[in-house]
């Protein structure tokens, strides 16, 4: 009797954990910065009715959300997932073909995506996520070139030609230039949502679990971590949100083809965009998409330099691989050591 | 049926050629861990080294081949100092990132010199002609390149000295420094070695067909594939996986659209590297 009795007060924190949890994360300042950040967001481009701006800010939303969540498996986890594409190619068919083809509201077709493609990256993390090291990272490329290449014979989608959605589609959201806002305002809130969830994700205890992986996975697995079902759930949340931006985007552009869809150029310029800001930081990844972003729009309209965008990104990697492997905020963090707590 | 044995024939002509390429790839993995993501890049680089030295300084196609070598060899040693010395030895993300930042300087810069529109090297090599069907003459005379070269590579690493240099600091870079083996010197003379393998196994391959700055790509990822079936780290592995992937291709494309192809070869990477992670072809280490 006495000892379960001690037991008790044991097992009633554990209980409240899940409320307590969100409580915590709710009273950290950071949380706050994230929502700001998302409202600005949104009510930057509403300023006289700023097109050419929600276009920048778009993209740069759809980078952000790729990008955190790459650092969810990169960065927290150290896996290099060259593949993570895929999940936003896979995530715009599975909604333009809901949309186009069954009429679905837009919602819940990307809803359905996300789902779909998370269910589908849980069964492939348990396969490849055996892999380690150099051997994961190949594994990822052949599943999104397998993938790419399938689309490509996939009668239903199209095949190598793709989905082209007619302009009816726009219609339930009140016509394309209203369907325009209504699609960056998800977007937005799915970057938000990104951020938020790696912040969640890396004050939790799944979070320290996939940061033991990260540092050493043997020793985290003798301390009682269940490594693989860690990794393939860090997988599979990881393809979430990428892949209802990926319905989102390609329903704004109006079309999806296989190359454009699984572009493993794009993937690693994702990769590009954490290692700028700072591999690991929540606000790294974030700051790193944004500044790239904006960077490459620099350099595409520049005469000089619009044939060498890919030799900058090249140079760029390749130098802070070399000489600055902690990024922006490895830099910001060592300068200024008490902005770590504020800025995760 | 005869076609099929001649579509058979020519996918294992094709195939000594692919494991030429990923016996570059497999060599550096194996001597320093590191995969080696310019590997496309180098094959391109030798493509278009064949096309200058025949079409624009009339070279004969075959005798661009020494020069693919020495020019891939001194390219990768390059590579080797810019890229990779300052990397040996981190997390594996550290060597990834960094080759492959340095594929997309040499791709960006390729295709701002030559655009990504096709080139082509036309070789005429009368081929022989059995049943009714013609090997093509640029085929064969490839495929018998392709496993000279490796020829030369198994001397080079079994028969003198920086072969045994070679293997001793790709079993142990501490013993072997330990002994007086200038290993980073070695591993610079490595990772040439890789390149110039890629590099003339690119300049094969445009013998035989068209090509573009961005063709390195779909190359690089049959070196994956073949490195994966023969074992990473084994060059003769990689030989036997390359003209594994050979025979796949060439019974399968009788069979079905070409386009399915790449996805019965990835499916094929994944399982082996997820079955055999030691490759299918694991007996010895070269």
């Amino acid at each position: 009797m006495k000892q379960s009795s001690d037991a008790l007060p044991q097992v009633a924190p554990a209980k409240t954990e899940g409320h307590g949890f969100i409580v915590n994360i709710l009273s950290q300042p950071f949380t706050w910065l994230i929502a700001l950040a998302g409202v600005v967001f949104a009510v930057f481009p509403l300023w006289g009715d700023n097109v050419q701006l929600r276009e920048s800010l778009l993209l740069a939303a759809v980078y952000v959300t790729l990008a955190s969540n790459l650092n969810i498996v990169l960065g927290y986890a150290g896996y290099v997932n060259f593949g993570n594409i895929v999940f936003f190619g896979l995530g715009g068919y599975v909604c333009i073909y809901l949309v186009s083809e069954w009429q679905w509201p837009l919602v819940a077709a990307a809803l359905i995506a996300g789902v779909s493609v998370s269910l589908l990256a849980l069964l492939f993390g348990l396969g490849i996520l055996r892999l380690r090291g150099a051997f994961f990272a190949l594994a990822t490329i052949g599943v999104n070139e397998a993938i790419k290449a399938f689309v490509a014979n996939f009668e239903p989608w199209g095949g190598a030609a793709g989905i082209y959605l007619s302009l009816d589609v726009y219609e339930p959201l009140g016509g394309p230039g209203e369907a325009l806002w209504i699609v960056y305002f998800l977007i937005v809130a799915a970057m938000t949502a990104s951020l938020l969830l790696s912040y969640a994700i890396k004050s939790s205890k799944f979070g320290l679990g996939l940061l033991a992986i990260g540092e050493n996975e043997d020793a985290a697995a003798v301390l009682g971590i269940n490594t693989p079902r860690y990794k393939a759930l860090a997988y599979s949340i990881s393809a979430f949100l990428p892949a209802i931006v990926g319905g989102l985007y390609f329903f704004k552009t109006g079309i999806i083809e296989p190359s454009g869809a699984f572009d493993l150029t794009r993937s690693i310029e994702t990769i590009v965009m954490v290692m700028l800001g700072g591999i690991g930081s929540v606000t790294g990844a974030a700051l790193g998409a944004f500044l790239y972003e904006e960077l490459r729009g620099v350099l595409l309209t520049t005469e000089a330099f619009s044939h060498f965008q890919l030799v900058i990104a090249g140079l760029l990697l390749l130098g802070i691989v070399l000489f600055a492997p902690g990024g922006l905020m490895g830099f910001i963090y060592r300068r200024w050591p008490s902005l770590r707590r504020l800025l995760q | 049926m005869i076609g099929i044995i001649a579509s058979i024939i020519d996918g294992l002509l094709v195939g000594a050629v692919y494991g030429l390429a990923a016996m570059g790839l497999t060599l550096i993995w194996g001597v320093m861990n590191v995969i080696n993501l310019t590997h496309g890049a180098m094959i391109v680089l030798g493509m278009f080294a064949l096309y200058f030295l025949a079409s624009a300084l009339g070279l004969p196609a075959y005798g661009a081949v020494p020069v693919t070598i020495v020019v891939g060899f001194v390219f990768g040693v390059m590579v080797y100092w810019i890229a990779v010395h300052r990397v040996i030895g981190r997390a594996h993300l550290m060597s990834l990132l960094s080759t492959f930042a340095m594929n997309m300087v040499l791709v960006g810069l390729g295709t701002a010199l030559f655009s990504t529109s096709p080139y082509n090297v036309p070789v005429a090599v009368s081929g022989i002609t059995w049943e009714g069907y013609t090997f093509t003459g640029t085929h064969i005379m490839a495929a018998m390149l392709a496993l000279a070269i490796a020829g030369l590579l198994y001397l080079l690493l079994h028969k003198t000295r920086i072969g045994k240099a070679i293997r001793a600091v790709a079993d142990n870079r501490e013993a072997a420094e330990l002994n007086g083996i200038p290993t980073t010197q070695v591993l610079s003379f490595a990772f040439g070695l890789g390149a110039a393998l890629a590099c003339v196994s690119g300049t094969l391959i445009a013998t035989l067909f068209p090509f573009t700055v961005l063709s390195g790509g779909a190359y690089e990822l049959k070196s994956f594939v073949v490195t994966v079936l023969g074992g990473l780290g084994n060059p003769a592995g990689a030989l036997l996986g390359g003209v594994a992937l050979g025979l796949i291709e060439g019974v399968t494309t009788p069979f079905m659209p070409v386009s399915w192809i790449p996805i019965i070869e990835f499916l094929l990477f994944i399982a082996a590297l997820i079955l055999f992670p030691r490759g299918i072809f694991a007996f010895s280490r070269a």
